[in-house]
């Protein structure tokens, strides 16, 4: 603590930041994209009908975690785009600042109340998605269960367990984990383009380019280090789009979790850490940018 | 402007620090078989600019099942050309759905070839035998690709070992497909034992297949099934085991 009493880096400033902006993003009805959500979920399981058990729940987990990918990727891009020009349209980022909130602490707050949102956000469209997967579980178990009459009991044993497996497999869990992740990286970049952006549309604009980029730096990494033919011009655009833009591919792991991959607690971990990284470095450059600029 | 610049050098420096990493990991996923549809410009026709996009975006899977959907309705017509344009699209998207390729095989192998043997457009039996054939060996095509891209799992060399067994009659290549399939971890218990029943049609592999049958009985009552007891029996009197060896003739 120093003389003053005021300490550099304090908790209690950025939980107090956070939770502000956390309710400044609940206030604006951002949640009312879950009754999209739902509404998804259940016109799809209606639909599904027709096909069956495996084919459906494939569909179901396919639609649910797609739309679960793009919702939270839209909340991490838009809210964090308008969090910095807000503040300082409404002026509150000079009462802020005013007092001894270093900068680091107030984008760390604001990115804090981002990704509370997002967990949210995250933790109500998995609720909802294994609550659907978990009452069509049942319901087909219950129908199999009436078909089955003069079976074996070790045979309906075996409908019922192949059933089930189709339904819920355990990778479902990172792979949404690698979801929040991904939009816990976007919303970081989102905050550190909004620091130099000109306008909330500008960020936007950009951080939807930076996301169709980031999906295809993985192939653009690989035809820099590999060795192809091309001239020296294409070579150092392919090094710069592998070198700035982040590779959003690596934590594309759900298209292929619901297709009945497993996915091995390393490589979960490995990619994880790397989410964390990415967000933690796109806050400090968001710093740099923002520490000595003039409001 | 300095600070532009330094926030460049960073984001550059970052760069050259996490490109190593993310190309070991990236080749760690693949090897995990994550990552392995190859989206190139021969999809971008099939799919559309839109699916395309979609599918680069991380939307991959979503478009292959919306491919499969039409593949299902496309079914439901009996538009067999466009049934087998869309299971290669939806297969090429998500190569680790083996739904898709266990599906394809099955629209060509069993549905598409016996609506061509008994397509009433062609009076020509060779003719329509001869698209009959073409329609086993796509889904024959469709099974291989499928193993390809998935060899850790047991259902596809299941249903090529099928394929072999019902449609080509080739029993000896099915029993090799199912013992394949029971090699694998995950395998249901019944592969090892279609092994060895469908070697036990193939000619020329009789003593192979009474030595699989065999080993099957000794591991106890739970193995004795009709079949393996029939087949069992029928080798026995083939091969001239004698009567010693033979399993009790009260077994049935």
């Amino acid at each position: 603590m120093s003389r003053s009493g005021h300490r550099p880096f304090s908790l209690s400033r950025i939980g107090a930041l956070s939770g502000n902006t956390f309710t400044e993003l609940v206030r604006l009805k951002v949640f009312y994209f879950l009754l999209i959500f739902a509404l998804l979920l259940i016109g799809n399981s209606l639909f599904m009908a027709r096909l069956s058990f495996q084919q459906e729940f494939q569909v179901l987990k396919d639609v649910s975690l797609g739309a679960m990918s793009i919702f939270t990727s839209i909340l991490a891009i838009v809210a964090t785009a308008q969090l910095l020009p807000r503040d300082v349209e409404d002026r509150t980022i000079y009462t802020i600042l005013a007092k001894p909130v270093p900068r680091y602490e107030y984008l760390i707050g604001k990115l804090g109340g981002v990704l509370l949102l997002l967990a949210f956000s995250v933790l109500a469209m998995t609720a909802l998605f294994f609550a659907v997967l978990f009452l069509r579980e049942h319901m087909l178990i219950a129908a199999t269960m009436r078909e089955t009459t003069g079976m074996r009991p070790e045979q309906i044993q075996e409908a019922v367990e192949r059933l089930k497996a189709s339904a819920f497999n355990a990778g479902l869990v990172p792979g949404i984990v690698i979801i929040f992740l991904k939009a816990s990286l976007l919303a970081a970049l989102t905050l550190f383009i909004s620091t130099f952006a000109t306008s909330n549309i500008f960020t936007v604009v950009v951080m939807v380019f930076i996301y169709f980029i980031g999906h295809l730096q993985s192939t653009a990494r690989e035809y820099w280090l590999q060795e192809h033919g091309g001239g020296v011009l294409v070579k150092i655009f392919v090094a710069f789009v592998a070198l700035i833009f982040p590779d959003l591919q690596l934590f594309n792991l759900v298209d292929d979790i619901v297709a009945g991959t497993a996915i091995p607690m390393a490589l979960f971990a490995k990619t994880a850490v790397l989410g964390i990284v990415y967000t933690s470095v796109y806050l400090f450059f968001a710093w740099v940018s923002f520490h000595g600029k003039e409001l | 402007m300095i600070r532009s610049a330094l926030v460049l050098f960073f984001l550059a420096l970052f760069g050259v620090l996490r490109l190593p990493i993310e190309s070991r990991l990236s080749e760690q996923h693949r090897s995990a078989y994550f990552h392995q549809a190859q989206l190139e410009l021969g999809l971008r026709e099939q799919v559309g600019q839109l699916g395309f996009l979609a599918a680069l975006s991380g939307f991959r899977s979503l478009v292959a099942d919306v491919a499969f959907i039409q593949a299902h309705v496309a079914w439901e017509r009996t538009e067999w050309g466009r049934v087998f344009l869309l299971f290669r699209e939806a297969t090429t998207l998500q190569p680790r759905s083996v739904m898709f390729w266990d599906m394809a095989a099955w629209h060509m192998a069993w549905n598409a070839s016996v609506a061509a043997m008994n397509d009433s457009s062609q009076p020509n039996e060779y003719l329509r035998r001869k698209a009959q054939k073409e329609y086993f060996a796509l889904g024959r095509d469709f099974l291989e690709r499928g193993i390809k891209n998935n060899p850790d799992r047991p259902e596809l060399y299941e249903s090529l070992g099928r394929l072999y067994k019902d449609k080509l009659g080739d029993h000896a290549a099915a029993a090799r497909c199912y013992e394949r399939a029971a090699a694998l971890p995950g395998a249901p218990e019944y592969d090892k034992r279609f092994a060895a029943y469908e070697l036990s049609f193939a000619p020329g592999h009789e003593q192979e297949a009474y030595t699989a049958l065999r080993q099957l009985y000794d591991l106890g009552e739970h193995e004795r099934l009709p079949t393996l007891l029939s087949r069992l029996k029928y080798l026995e009197a083939a091969l001239n085991i004698p009567l010693h060896e033979r399993i009790s003739p009260s077994e049935k």
